[in-house]
């Protein structure tokens, strides 16, 4: 089960806590894996530290030429990408009576055209393959919501809505389209919390913990494997039930 | 038959995996020959890269059946 051997996946954003867990399994099980990230020094210690069957991909999501180029690269460098996990993400909160457009835009951009640009590069090489698996990385706030979290609850709801359409569009290629929605996972990001804060969380979680990496890791795995080629269009909320939608 | 005919029908016939005898210039792509939307657009896609021609998408549009991609190709490379 879940045997990705010869198969080539790009993971965007992989020097980030999810990114990283999500490429090291997508490697342990199988798979040859392109690293893209800004920061080189990290992408290069991952690869190094992966061995075989890594290599990296730098580039900036927020310039439009170089996730074409990007795309254009993965695909000639790793020989055609079956397996697409857009996980790259930013955020600039704010109240939105106080958000810039400069907020908005930087967020919108790399969130969600970038993964619309990316995507459509390596697309039309899958379908003409007639195997594909696309996995957008969005989040729970995509669906409940998050007061100082406009722009970004809108990137991640964009992101749904974008793979539910590619999806119908191109499932008779055997292409698959899917969403992974985590909750609360344990990260730098939420390192920076204090007490209060991770209590009022937790009390909100009927698991009373918050997620790994390794629980979006394993999400993404599946939604990789060939046993899942009959499941697209899907997002797939691993939130410890913090939202049952 | 030109060289363009002959190689619009190779891609034609690569691509939607039919007999060679069912690809005649009055063929239509969807109604003869079972392609679906998506591969009226990979078709296209093919064309402009085997020919080094752009297909704009009202052009695309009127282009149903083999007959029609040859002599698009023929009058845009003349």
């Amino acid at each position: 089960m879940f045997d990705l051997t010869g198969r080539k996946a790009l993971v965007t954003g992989a020097t980030g806590g999810l990114g990283e867990e999500i490429a090291r399994l997508l490697h342990k099980q199988g798979a040859t894996v392109g690293l893209h990230g800004t920061r080189v020094e990290k992408l290069e210690a991952l690869a190094s530290e992966l061995g075989d069957r890594a290599t990296i991909f730098p580039a900036n999501l927020s310039d439009r030429a170089d996730v074409k180029a990007l795309g254009e690269k993965a695909e000639a460098d790793l020989g055609g990408v079956d397996i697409l996990v857009n996980n790259a993400g930013i955020t600039k909160d704010g109240l939105f009576v106080r958000m810039s457009d400069e907020d908005w835009d930087n967020v919108l951009e790399v969130n969600l055209t970038s993964m619309f640009r990316l995507t459509r590069e390596l697309t039309h090489p899958m379908m003409r393959r007639r195997f594909g698996r696309i996995i957008n990385i969005t989040s729970v706030v995509a669906v409940t919501g998050n007061p100082g979290q406009a722009n970004y609850c809108a990137s991640k709801a964009g992101m749904i809505g974008f793979s539910k359409s590619l999806a119908q569009e191109i499932a008779t290629r055997n292409v698959t389209v899917n969403c992974i929605a985590p909750g609360f996972i344990e990260s730098a990001m939420t390192g920076k919390l204090n007490e209060k804060q991770k209590e009022a969380i937790l009390g909100a979680i009927p698991m009373k913990r918050m997620g790994a990496g390794a629980d979006i890791a394993a999400a993404a795995l599946y939604l990789a494997s060939n046993e899942a080629g009959y499941v697209t269009g899907q997002t797939l909320h691993v939130n410890g039930g913090m939202a049952m939608i | 038959m030109s060289d363009i005919a002959e190689r619009v029908k190779k891609i034609v016939i690569d691509h939607l995996g039919v007999d060679a005898d069912k690809v005649v210039e009055g063929a239509s792509f969807i109604d003869d020959l079972g392609a679906d939307s998506l591969d009226t657009v990979e078709l296209v896609m093919a064309f402009e890269e085997e020919f080094g021609v752009e297909i704009p998408d009202d052009a695309a549009d009127s282009i149903l059946t083999v007959g029609d991609a040859i002599k698009f190709i023929e009058k845009a490379q003349a």
